[in-house]
């Protein structure tokens, strides 16, 4: 039978792994191999490497923490942050990763996704959505329904409509969307199952939920109501709040399939 | 030597470094003559069946069928599996190398497609690649295409209906799954490969 992924992300900062509250208040977590390493023991299912603060001046850094990371990992590697076009996608392959996740530069120009999935296919290109609860419809509380897409790390609004993109997005090409609920990430209070939802619905690509992971019923219920294929979280694993074995474990006892024991 | 065939679809690095911490000597190659000398070799396939299509200009399909006929251990991987069969319906134009019988075709619309993520096998008795792989082990897949149930299957998935995770006869193996990306048990079933 087909699990549903836990997937555990890296938010890398100059380097070194950061977690922050909202895509701000960055605290620092570590090294991203010896990071990755530890999760994939743990027993993730894959690990996510995001580059947050992406400039052509860090790329460097992305790379050699993208190799370092890659030779000892054995379990799917997405790498994402600053890939603008096809030749920064092809380095972060040749670096090690097999999958790329991009986010602004698919928003700015779609057609980008259809270049990286021609030459390295469909499965190694995860579109990356942070999409916001659009607070500009909230006049008669039935506008939680409408979500925004932003791009720049959550800095810019893009007036676009989260489902929309998504089915877009998959139109173009891409293997899997990577979705991000900002007004959840990192408060832990529980994934946003109804944007999760209605993604899942509208495309056949597998969903990745993100944003708000703080407890093993939040995952039992973005798989059951929110329909994801995979779930991602970072902050729950770094400190220790709960490791992805006593996770799954849960989540195997609720009788949600995940791969556990593994 | 291990030959690791490159046909210009997609990304080799994952194959080449679960080989590379095993310790084994790989080559990644698009030379038929590289092919035709290697002790082993590893056809990991990646994309589009029409992608295949490369093999026949190339020179490489005839080398991977000559190999395959001197008895070399050969492993397909992903649509290097589904090469070993007749054809795909992914691309009716492409002949696949005929190993074993069928064609592949799409998974039903009860299920959504691609098939991504880890999904368990049922192993059967007596297969070479797998050997120590324990019964319902999970291993990690990417495809929108299966191979039929045939004799020589050695291990099977389900999703939307039974589906061959890996097939093997005498020298030729192929894994639907991606064993670089499957962490022990993967790395367990490469090492199988070695000694094959």
């Amino acid at each position: 039978m087909l699990t549903k992924r836990i997937i555990a992300c890296l938010d890398m900062d100059g380097g070194r792994v950061v977690k922050g509250v909202r895509f701000k208040n960055l605290r620092d977590a570590g090294d991203p191999a010896e990071c990755a390493t530890a999760h994939a023991r743990n027993g993730a299912d894959e690990i996510v490497l995001l580059d947050i603060t992406a400039t052509s001046a860090n790329r460097r850094t992305l790379l050699d923490a993208v190799r370092s990371t890659a030779r000892s990992l054995f379990v799917p590697f997405t790498v994402g942050g600053g890939i603008r076009q096809l030749e920064d996608a092809a380095a972060v392959f040749d670096a090690g990763a097999d999958k790329i996740a991009i986010n602004s530069a698919a928003v700015r120009d779609p057609a980008l996704i259809g270049k990286i999935a021609g030459r390295f296919g469909s499965q190694a290109v995860v579109v990356a959505i942070d999409a916001r609860r659009d607070a500009g419809r909230k006049v008669d509380g039935s506008s939680d329904k409408s979500f925004e897409v932003f791009v720049a790390g959550g800095r810019t609004p893009t007036g676009r409509d989260a489902i929309q993109w998504a089915r877009e997005a998959a139109a173009c090409g891409a293997g899997e969307i990577l979705l991000t609920s900002m007004d959840r990430d990192g408060t832990q209070s529980g994934f946003d199952c109804q944007l999760v939802r209605e993604v899942a619905e509208a495309v056949s690509i597998p969903v990745i939920a993100s944003g708000g992971a703080g407890s093993a019923r939040d995952f039992i219920e973005v798989f059951r109501d929110g329909r994801a294929d995979a779930a991602l979280a970072a902050s729950i694993f770094h400190f220790g709040i709960e490791n992805i074995a006593q996770l799954k474990s849960e989540l195997h006892d609720a009788g949600v399939a995940v791969r556990w024991p593994c | 030597m291990i030959a690791i065939v490159d046909y210009g679809a997609g990304n080799l690095n994952s194959v080449k470094k679960a080989f590379d911490y095993l310790g084994a000597e790989v080559l990644v190659t698009d030379q038929p003559e590289t092919v035709a000398t290697a002790d082993k070799i590893v056809f990991p396939g990646v994309g589009h069946f029409s992608s295949l299509q490369a093999l026949n200009r190339s020179g490489l399909r005839e080398a991977l069928l000559q190999a395959a006929s001197a008895g070399k251990p050969l492993l397909g991987i992903c649509l290097g599996m589904q090469w070993l069969f007749e054809g795909s319906e992914e691309c009716a134009e492409v002949a696949g190398a005929g190993i074993f019988p069928g064609r592949c075709r799409q998974f039903p619309s009860s299920v959504k497609s691609p098939h991504v993520g880890w999904n368990s096998l049922r192993v059967q008795q007596g297969s070479r690649l797998l050997r120590g792989v324990a019964q319902d082990s999970f291993v990690y897949f990417t495809h929108s295409f299966h191979a039929p149930v045939v004799p020589g299957m050695t291990a099977a998935s389900e999703y939307g209906l039974q589906f061959t995770a890996a097939v093997e006869r005498g020298n030729i193996f192929g894994v639907q799954f991606h064993p670089e990306k499957s962490g022990e048990v993967g790395l367990s079933i490469l090492k199988n490969f070695c000694e094959a």
